[in-house]
């Protein structure tokens, strides 16, 4: 069907004709979406557009190189604080703090990943939770970091263009989050890509044929915690106004819940994992607006539940979709996609 | 000097929560090799149980605490049974997103049948009542939870090294393939397992629910409690108490001496440092993978 025959077919980006004409009609897509809704829908794509963000850079480290975060919030909040303070205290143009701030998370990233180099499965799984507590315990005693009062973001001004609008802040955020997926693609079909592979696959086998461990593993975190740190950067500016209450852990969940529902090792997938998820996150927050179901919901909630609880419904939702993916489809939407293409491929047979 | 043991006596109090949903983890882990971070919410529920039985159906207090604890026992079993043995590809990722996924919706359940606010349960001790020992002061309920967590370690420390159905737990731990060739119902077993730690779960959010009883309230332990479990090995029940004690005191001393903010992460940092030099925990012998 698609066979390889030489190595640059093998990493070329546009596989085929098809894919080429798909991209190029999704840019014209993302370039016109703003222009056809209101201003609300442009909010939520721009939410969506980040989560987009870190879920590719969590897919590397968790689809591509086989191991565990449950801290991706720490990097994210890093991201998010040192965007601010960079452009505030230290009077860094946006377009360098974004970048320096997204570093410093790498940094971090690389820190956390020395440990990983000794420790697997549950090991790994507290020691970056601990990791993400801490940051955001960190960040909200410091005066630095305007404590528990948090953080106003300044004005978003790149040379002479000032962004002030949802609308201006969606062309910015959309350049960067295609080029970022696009890197990500560039990443996991070169030998930095095969080595997390090989590394997920079987760690001792990839150390045996000169994998250098030390160097890839500590570089996926830091690849990660770059990813996790450009989004937060960028989300300081969705919210314009940060606080370390909204980097918890259970943002770390739903970035891991995201990656994992999209399909592990897939870089489509987390898009979809990751659209899906913040979508319904924005949609749940109003449950009882939502036409029939709501109205159904709110007597239920009168006659058996409580009334005022009735917004944790999205918890059952998620937890729901992540134990159900995780039983019926263990590659997630992914795993869906791959299914309804074969079955297409060779239909009517 | 009564400032330190003070300090010490409060950090073996709150060291025995620790311990008791440290030893529910590593009951678990011990046998399936899942870390269940559903723990929390599966011991989160039964207590609200509890409460339920005391306050809509007028139960009296022993009453209810045996129906919660019954209940925990049969949720375990239940989760085990319906959800964690439908699991297609057992790898450890898979698990952690479908015990975290579990944790979600016990959560959601419990928040939104009773809301966020905060709870009293009716316990026949208070949580203010006390006892001076020396010149330190240690509440009533302190020292019942660290009873209770030291008799469950030692019950479940023989039970696990002399029972017959102990040695099975082991076998089934060990070679499960093997453990059924022998005649062990290695399925009952798991399951079994997963009833005893919700048990044991349970009687810490029963213990916890007089001092704080919201749906947030056993995420701090859980937390500190697997903490314990890692540090201890993931495998060993005396490890798992003794982590947490020590996670326990080690936070108190540091809240007195150092920085009372910073109190409730110094026991990750601890962890993170721990495993830097021990990857697999102080008490368990470090197994190394054959290839």
């Amino acid at each position: 069907m698609d066979m390889k025959r030489d190595y640059y077919e093998d990493v070329q980006f546009f596989t085929s004709g098809v894919v080429l004409f798909w991209f190029v009609m999704l840019i014209l897509f993302l370039l016109a979406y703003p222009l056809m809704v209101k201003n609300y829908h442009v909010y939520v794509a721009n939410y969506i557009a980040i989560n987009i963000i870190v879920a590719t850079g969590l897919n590397l480290l968790v689809g591509y190189t086989g191991q565990i975060s449950l801290g991706h919030a720490g990097f994210f909040a890093i991201g998010s604080y040192g965007t601010i303070i960079l452009m505030t205290k230290a009077g860094f143009p946006f377009l360098l703090a974004l970048p320096a701030a997204a570093l410093i998370a790498a940094l971090f990233g690389f820190l956390l990943g020395l440990p990983s180099l000794r420790l697997e499965g549950p090991y790994l799984a507290i020691a970056t939770l601990g990791f993400g507590l801490t940051i955001t315990q960190v960040i909200g005693r410091l005066d630095l970091f305007g404590g528990r009062e948090g953080l106003h973001a300044p004005d978003l001004t790149i040379g002479s263009w000032h962004l002030d609008t949802d609308v201006e802040f969606y062309y910015l955020l959309m350049t960067l989050t295609v080029l970022l997926i696009a890197a990500a693609r560039n990443i996991v079909r070169t030998r930095v890509g095969r080595a997390f592979i090989a590394i997920r696959d079987a760690d001792l086998a990839a150390e045996t044929m000169g994998v250098n461990l030390v160097f890839y593993k500590t570089l996926s975190f830091a690849v990660s915690a770059f990813y996790a740190g450009m989004a937060g950067g960028l989300y300081a500016f969705v919210l314009r106004f940060i606080e370390p209450e909204i980097f918890t852990l259970m943002m770390s969940i739903m970035f891991l819940a995201m990656v994992v529902v999209g399909g592990l090792g897939s870089i489509m997938g987390a898009i979809a994992g990751a659209g899906l998820l913040s979508w319904l996150d924005l949609q749940l927050r109003n449950i009882l607006e939502i036409p029939y179901l709501g109205t159904w919901l709110e007597t239920l909630s009168k006659s058996w539940f409580s009334i005022t609880g009735v917004s944790n419904i999205q918890f059952i939702v998620f937890g729901l979709i992540m134990v159900l993916i995780m039983l019926f489809e263990p590659l997630g939407i992914y795993g869906v996609w791959i299914r309804i293409k074969k079955y297409w491929r060779t239909w009517p047979f | 000097m009564i400032d330190f043991l003070q300090m010490i006596a409060s950090g073996i109090a709150v060291g025995s929560s620790y311990a008791l949903m440290g030893l529910a983890m590593v009951i678990i882990y011990k046998t399936s090799e899942v870390p269940n971070f559903a723990q929390g919410e599966m011991a989160l529920i039964a207590s609200f149980f509890a409460f339920m039985l005391i306050d809509s159906f007028g139960a009296a207090w022993y009453t209810a605490f045996a129906g919660a604890l019954l209940f925990a026992i049969l949720l375990g079993c239940f989760l085990e049974y319906a959800v964690l043995r439908r699991a297609k590809e057992p790898n450890i990722l898979g698990m952690i997103v479908i015990t975290i996924g579990l944790e979600m919706i016990l959560l959601g359940f419990v928040s939104w049948k009773f809301g966020a606010d905060q709870k009293t349960m009716p316990f026949p001790i208070s949580p203010y009542d006390s006892l001076v020992i020396g010149d330190i002061f240690v509440s009533t309920l302190e020292l019942l939870t660290l009873v209770v967590a030291l008799v469950i370690m030692l019950v479940l420390f023989f039970f696990f090294r002399f029972s017959k159905l102990g040695l099975a737990v082991k076998a089934t731990q060990q070679n499960p393939v093997a453990a059924r060739l022998m005649g062990i119902r290695t399925n009952r077993i798991l399951m079994m397992t997963w009833g005893i730690s919700s048990f044991v779960g349970c009687l810490a959010g029963l213990l916890i629910a007089p001092t704080i009883m919201q749906p947030y309230m056993m995420w701090d332990p859980m937390l500190k409690g697997f903490a314990a479990a890692v540090m201890g090995g993931m495998t060993s029940l005396p490890g798992a108490v003794v982590a947490a004690y020590l996670l326990g005191i080690i936070e108190n001393l540091f809240g007195g001496y150092v920085s009372i903010e910073f109190k409730s992460v110094v026991a990750f940092a601890i962890i993170v440092l721990v495993l830097c030099f021990k990857p697999s925990g102080l008490f368990a012998k470090h197994y190394v993978k054959k290839v």
